[in-house]
């Protein structure tokens, strides 16, 4: 469950905790495919991810931003979260581990509530990232 | 080839049901483990009035209806030359298990880069439930690799 995060004790450059996802399997992309909705062959076939130029299936960007998700409401509840955006910079493949952090880049006020924007980031074993952008949320 | 002409392009609205159980098992495939996803009880507990979706979750209900591939058909791009490039979401509301939720996809941007050999499409999709109350936007940015694996 989320922590009570007070916003009088935020400071730029404040870290929330990472979240780590290990050893990304072919079995998870599987299941994502099906539970998202995203059926493109290049996360589940690896002759027809080649055929269109990839080296082999490729984690779904949704998947990782999920992750990203997930070190967002497990710092605040998701009923603060406003608004994020995140792009997606380089390709996670099947063996991948893949953390998600999170920075405070800025704290604001904004329609009366206290917001907090968070510079965002998912990246693979080797510290590239796969994912990087903004999260804002509310903080009482 | 995706076309300059397709800005602003509206796509005809979709309308999708948000089922408990498919809410359980993006949850489940993304290794979610929040009782708030899985039991009615405790979301209402944690101030929900239902359970909520998953922060990406907005996604794959647009998703479900089609949306972001219908731009591909349209265009006549192959599903294997396309990637997502960049997903924004702006929450206005809850979106919550039994909700019918509606939404609008209009292309936004078409541009080019390194010559042409990778093009962006941009689109927003504006999400309504069923009471037309506005609970989200979403903004996607897909990626067009061209002349891949193309020998010449």
């Amino acid at each position: 469950m989320s922590n009570v995060v007070d916003y009088a004790s935020l400071n730029v450059g404040d870290q929330i905790p990472d979240l780590v996802k290990e050893n990304i399997s072919r079995t998870q992309l599987a299941l994502f495919a099906g539970a998202s909705g995203d059926h493109n062959p290049i996360h589940l076939d690896d002759e027809e991810a080649k055929s269109g130029g990839l080296p082999g299936v490729i984690v779904h960007g949704m998947l990782t931003m999920a992750f990203l998700g997930q070190v967002l409401t497990g710092w605040v509840p998701q009923n603060q979260l406003r608004g994020w955006n995140a792009r997606f910079v380089s390709m996670a493949f099947p063996g991948d581990t893949i953390t998600c952090k999170g920075v405070v880049a800025e704290t604001l006020s904004e329609n009366g509530e206290n917001q907090v924007k968070l510079d965002i980031s998912a990246e693979n074993q080797k510290g590239d990232n796969i994912l990087v952008g903004t999260a804002v949320v509310a903080i009482s | 080839m995706a076309d300059a002409d397709y800005i602003g392009k509206e796509y005809p609205s979709f309308t999708v049901n948000v089922e408990k159980g498919r809410i359980k098992m993006f949850a489940d495939s993304i290794g979610e483990e929040n009782p708030i996803y899985f039991d009615e009880e405790m979301a209402k507990n944690s101030g929900y009035s239902g359970i909520p979706v998953p922060p990406t979750f907005a996604f794959t209900l647009t998703m479900e209806a089609g949306q972001s591939f219908n731009i591909l058909e349209d265009m006549g791009i192959p599903k294997t030359q396309a990637m997502h490039g960049e997903q924004g979401f702006t929450y206005h509301d809850h979106i919550y298990a039994g909700d019918t939720v509606t939404g609008v996809q209009r292309i936004t941007d078409i541009y080019e880069k390194k010559g042409g050999a990778l093009q962006f499409i941009e689109a927003v999709i504006e999400l309504r439930n069923q009471t037309d109350v506005h609970v989200a936007d979403l903004r996607s940015v897909i990626v067009v690799r061209h002349n891949v694996g193309e020998k010449s």
